[in-house]
């Protein structure tokens, strides 16, 4: 669905969606169902910032029994090769075609800060591994039975990043290894993105790339975001304004003022890339406001 | 040089258990550089471990104690002592080498971390991990395995801020200074193209190895 979408040049859209602490699915189903209409894949986290949750491969077989299109996250932080294979012929074996590969977040990050982390391949070695089983072999080169798998495959890229030539030295590697589609780190402005497009330009790497766009719940959170999360800057004007937003709600006794206003900024970012025609898509990454997407791609015009 | 950190004092007294009369083995080479297992650390643990009731009956000190054969000859004092357990102020080849040399508990009391680089006296930083298969003749002498928390040799993660990195900020990102060098070294080249997949069988353990069954 997502490769249609690129392929025929349509604005391509996913939402990212967490499985949960649990396994119970049902709310996830539920959510992903009401975005169905408005996305062109469901991409599902591989225990994003390294804290423990039922596995992407469990949640996308799930929804796509929901009659739904998943995007499998894979990481080399919890399985080695062998591990990464298997679990991609799994996914094969469900009919999950579309697959992000990224190196993971450090066990140290996380909530199991003393497991051991593994990565035996990272995010280009992934995409090397995958293509090597379309190839219809195995890592250590045995063959594998039946017809090989065929995966569309995503990487990742952070924009804001210092020095970005060694991103896009590391980008090159992972679209000359395969990647047929590049997600980026959540950008707040186009400025965040046009400066990465220019150098990709410049270094005569053409895929499409698939704008993170991340809506904000409050100034805290932006704050957080600005201290903690490696990659993300949100600009000072937006905090201002979502400071202003929550003082306000204070003020009339209005609740929800500073979400809102996330929510507004997201479908006005997306509505400039889509408009400016910078990139081939975004991609909502809403962090347990996954409700909230179909409203902020509606404002968007999408 | 292996660098080692003391053990908890409590640590080393519970494993002790209900043993009073004690040797201390220590190590003039590593251990003595990380001030864990030389002369003036082995007086220290006997006066810490006199002082809560126990006996030293001996005090060894080999010029290296992960070396089989002068630790056999340094041990041979033991066995008149009346020793009932071996405190060993080395790293954990040093503590193995005691223990094959003795019919006796042997005991760590130091932590074994890592091969150092010596900055200075005193001052340690991990360079190499010991992977069998050198790659720092494409990452302009800079060890990524090593280095980055997560020892990746294509390039780096998305995760450092500042130019530190994200496991730990007081660590610089391995991957940035990999780049500086080889823009210095006009080698940005070595980037282009992915690290071979590594072979992690030149890591299955033990490894031996024995000079004296081929002849060059």
């Amino acid at each position: 669905m997502l490769q249609n979408a690129l392929t025929h040049q349509q604005f391509a859209v996913t939402a990212e969606l967490a499985p949960p602490k649990g396994w119970d699915f049902s709310h996830q189903i539920q959510v992903a169902k009401t975005l169905q209409r408005q996305v062109h894949g469901i991409n599902v986290t591989d225990m994003q910032s390294a804290c423990l949750k039922a596995s992407s491969l469990g949640l996308c077989i799930a929804l796509k029994q929901a009659g739904l299109e998943p995007i499998l996250q894979i990481t080399g932080r919890d399985r080695n090769r062998m591990g990464i294979v298997s679990d991609l012929l799994s996914a094969a074996a469900f009919g999950i075609d579309t697959v992000l590969c990224l190196t993971g977040d450090h066990p140290k990050v996380g909530d199991h800060p003393g497991a051991k982390p593994v990565y035996d391949l990272d995010s280009v070695g992934i995409l090397q591994a995958v293509r090597q089983m379309e190839e219809g072999r195995d890592c250590g080169g045995s063959p594998l039975s039946g017809t090989p798998p065929t995966f569309f495959k995503g990487a990742v890229v952070t924009p804001v990043y210092e020095p970005l030539a060694l991103q896009i030295l590391k980008l090159r590697q992972k679209v000359d290894a395969g990647a047929q589609f590049i997600q980026t780190q959540c950008v707040f402005q186009t400025d965040q993105l046009t400066r990465l497009l220019d150098a990709m330009d410049k270094a005569r790497i053409t895929v499409p790339v698939m704008a993170g766009v991340l809506p904000l719940k409050s100034a805290g959170m932006a704050r957080y975001m600005n201290e903690k999360v490696p990659g993300v800057t949100v600009p000072a004007d937006q905090l201002q304004r979502l400071e202003e937003a929550a003082q306000e709600g204070r003020r009339t006794g209005v609740k929800g003022l500073a979400q809102r206003l996330g929510i507004q900024m997201a479908a006005e970012l997306i509505a400039q890339i889509r408009d400016a025609g910078l990139c081939a898509g975004v991609h909502v990454m809403a962090v347990g406001a996954e409700e909230q997407v179909p409203k902020i791609l509606a404002l968007a015009g999408l | 040089m292996i660098i080692t950190v003391k053990k908890p004092l409590p640590e080393l007294l519970e494993m002790l258990g209900g043993a009073k009369k004690v040797a201390i083995v220590g190590c003039d080479s590593c251990a003595a550089a990380c001030r864990t297992g030389g002369a003036p650390e082995i007086d220290q643990m006997a006066q810490a471990l006199e002082d809560r009731g126990f006996q030293v009956v001996a005090r060894v000190l080999p010029q290296e104690c992960c070396h089989k054969l002068l630790v056999r000859k340094e041990l041979k004092v033991l066995p008149d002592t009346g020793v009932e357990a071996v405190v060993c102020l080395a790293c954990g080849s040093g503590v193995q080498t005691v223990a094959d040399n003795v019919c006796l508990p042997v005991y760590p009391a130091n932590d074994t971390s890592f091969l150092g680089q010596v900055e200075r006296v005193g001052i340690f930083h991990e360079y190499c991990r010991m992977c069998g298969q050198c790659v720092l003749g494409r990452t302009g002498g800079i060890c990524p395995v090593t280095r980055c928390a997560k020892g990746l040799v294509d390039g780096p993660c998305g995760g450092q801020k500042n130019g530190k990195c994200e496991v730990d900020p007081e660590n610089d990102c391995a991957w940035i200074a990999i780049y500086e060098r080889l823009k210095a070294l006009g080698r940005e080249d070595l980037l282009f193209s992915p690290a071979p997949i590594r072979d992690h069988s030149a890591q299955a353990h033990p490894k031996h190895l024995d000079l004296r069954g081929t002849k060059p």
